[in-house]
């Protein structure tokens, strides 16, 4: 318990020293998009009934960034240990794998968190926000910020070179985050494109969050949860697997 | 008593190429044991194996009564490694990351002995720094510190005194020699033989992932080192007689002749000074680790 502690302590540290750069500039970044976004379409759509465009972002754009952090504090840090050597400090002590996992992906939904609190709090005076139902907000807060630690983790061990991690990124995670209705509702879309929408875990994830501040949604909160839940316990028995295994951790 | 360290049959192939092709051995407890064997040999394999950090195909591996595998928790308590690597977290200055190892360890409060080790490698004062701003050889010493946070009853330093300064490298030694006084057992590998020659008792030497000589010092400097004298002649010669079967190694006009008595020399000389020989200069040499190495490696 006291390795799987340090180790949670060590990986929160971690970040926070760099903390400019792992929770003010995703925050800035999403500000940017709710200010430009906002500003432009703020006249010309009404997603939800009653709900301006701009409101209708900042839950998305809170989910992203919760999204995008967890999945990078995991890999970034894993990554850099492994190239850099010294992911051995962590392989010689007596943690175990289930310990390991943990203490990278409670980590990761740690930042995830601050970032998401950072980008709604600067939001507050840019809109006026409604929180219908906040177990939600927390609940798919967590589920989410666990599901991309977790794929963080896969990431980070797997990628050897970090130009690996940035593809694993950019064709995998952003277009995901990009087409799960952060900036739009998937009613917006043809039909084709809405049924292609459910096979994106991401997309019930913004969804089911948007719903714990409008208290409306594409389809409903507890098939959303349902949904992210299952995805999630896949994605960590995988993940677990393949640490049981000291996949190129433990030669 | 419980070896502690014991290899039984371990195998482990890189692909095409097999690292370790069945080691057996038992180092027993307070040994000061010697780990040699030239580049590729397979030493941080083994020792890597012992840690946990490379899986063998086959074969066990125990460190104080516990198998590295099935009893993971308790064999690494009991182990302490120091990696031929010079890695490093940059995030972190030295006493931080004493402390987090520590606590990755189990122990919660061990300042007192983080200020201990500290002292003992002479890096009281860069407590503070960041890892980043250590020279090599103080980077070599954290990482040796950072071995010993758990005070493991096992020691095992895969190269710690490459690129560490004369002068740092005999404290490190004396430290070392502490600990194994205080009862912990040490495992060495190291390129420098004459470090091994006097701090180990006993020896391994590995060849192609291979025991290839396991013996107590004394033994493998009985058996495969001799005193030498070397002698450079004015003139080329012809050895006749029982000089040709004292002869180690001739180039051009120097020959190095072994013995195991000093009034040997007389007769050496005295045999030269027959076939002809003309004396420019002279040395004599003890039997040394070298030679034991050069001799075991050109034999197998
Ligand atoms: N991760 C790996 N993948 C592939 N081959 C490896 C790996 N690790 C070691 N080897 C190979 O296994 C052999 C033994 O290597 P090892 O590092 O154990 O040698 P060593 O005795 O420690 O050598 P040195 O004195 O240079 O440190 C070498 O031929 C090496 O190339
Ligand atoms: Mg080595």
């Amino acid at each position: 318990m006291e390795g799987f502690k340090t180790l949670l302590y060590k990986e929160c540290l971690r970040f926070w020293k760099v903390g400019f750069q792992t929770v003010l500039s995703p925050v800035l970044n999403a500000v940017l998009y709710l200010l430009i976004f906002g500003h432009v379409l703020e006249d010309h759509v009404q997603p939800y009934p009653g709900v301006s465009y701009t409101a209708f972002l900042v839950p998305g754009l809170v989910m992203m960034t919760v999204l995008q952090n967890a999945f990078a504090n995991s890999s970034s840090s894993l990554i850099q240990s492994k190239i850099t050597g010294n992911i051995v400090f962590v392989l010689l002590p007596p943690i175990s794998y289930r310990e390991f996992y943990a203490a990278y992906v409670l980590a990761a939904v740690l930042r995830a968190t601050l970032c998401g609190i950072g980008v709604l709090l600067v939001s507050l005076p840019l809109t006026e926000l409604h929180f219908a139902a906040p177990g939600w907000i927390i609940a798919f807060t967590l589920m989410g910020g666990a599901f991309l630690g977790s794929l963080g983790v896969i990431a980070g061990i797997w990628a050897d070179k970090f130009d690996q991690l940035a593809a694993f990124q950019n064709f995998l995670i952003m277009p995901l985050t990009m087409l799960s209705g952060v900036f739009y509702s998937i009613h917006s879309l043809p039909a084709v494109w809405q049924g292609v929408s459910h096979f994106n875990p991401f997309f019930f994830m913004i969804d089911g969050f948007r719903y714990g501040f409008f208290g409306v949604s594409d389809v409903s909160p507890w098939t959303s949860f349902g949904v992210v839940s299952v995805c999630f316990v896949v994605l960590a028995a995988i993940t677990l697997q393949m640490l049981a295994r000291g996949y190129k951790l433990r030669a | 008593m419980i070896p502690a360290i014991r290899i039984a049959g371990v195998t482990k192939r890189f692909r095409s190429l097999q690292a370790l092709a069945g080691v057996d051995l038992e180092v027993a407890q307070g040994e000061f044991f010697g780990l040699l064997g030239p580049n590729g040999a397979g030493k941080t394999t083994l020792i890597s194996s012992l840690a946990g950090l490379a899986r063998p195909d086959s074969g066990t591996l125990e460190v104080m009564g516990h198998d590295v595998v099935k009893d993971y928790r308790a064999a690494r308590l009991a182990l302490g490694v120091v990696p031929q690597e010079l890695v490093f977290d940059p995030f972190f200055s030295v006493r931080e990351m004493l402390k987090i190892q520590s606590g990755y360890f189990g122990i919660r409060n061990n300042d007192d002995w983080i200020d201990e080790i500290l002292h003992h490698l002479d890096l009281t004062g860069k407590a503070g720094a960041n890892m980043r701003m250590l020279s090599g050889g103080m980077k070599r010493r954290a990482l040796v510190a950072q071995a010993l946070v758990h005070r493991p009853p096992v020691i095992v330093l895969d190269e710690p005194t490459a690129g560490v300064d004369v002068e740092l490298r005999q404290g490190l030694w004396q430290f070392i020699r502490k600990l194994n006084q205080d009862g912990h057992t040490i495992v060495l590998t190291t390129h420098y033989l004459e470090e091994a020659e006097t701090l180990c008792g006993r020896i391994a030497m590995l060849k192609a992932g291979r025991v290839v000589a396991l013996d107590t010092t004394a033994n493998l400097l009985q058996r495969f080192a001799s005193h030498t004298l070397r002698v450079s002649l004015a003139e080329p010669i012809t050895l006749a007689g029982p000089l040709a079967g004292k002869l180690l190694r001739a180039e051009g006009n120097t020959l190095e002749f072994g013995f195991d008595a000093f009034d040997e020399v007389a007769d050496l000389l005295a045999g030269v000074r027959t076939c002809g020989g003309k004396v420019m200069d002279m040395v004599l040499g003890k039997p040394d680790m070298e030679q034991v190495f050069v001799g075991i490696m050109n034999q197998n």
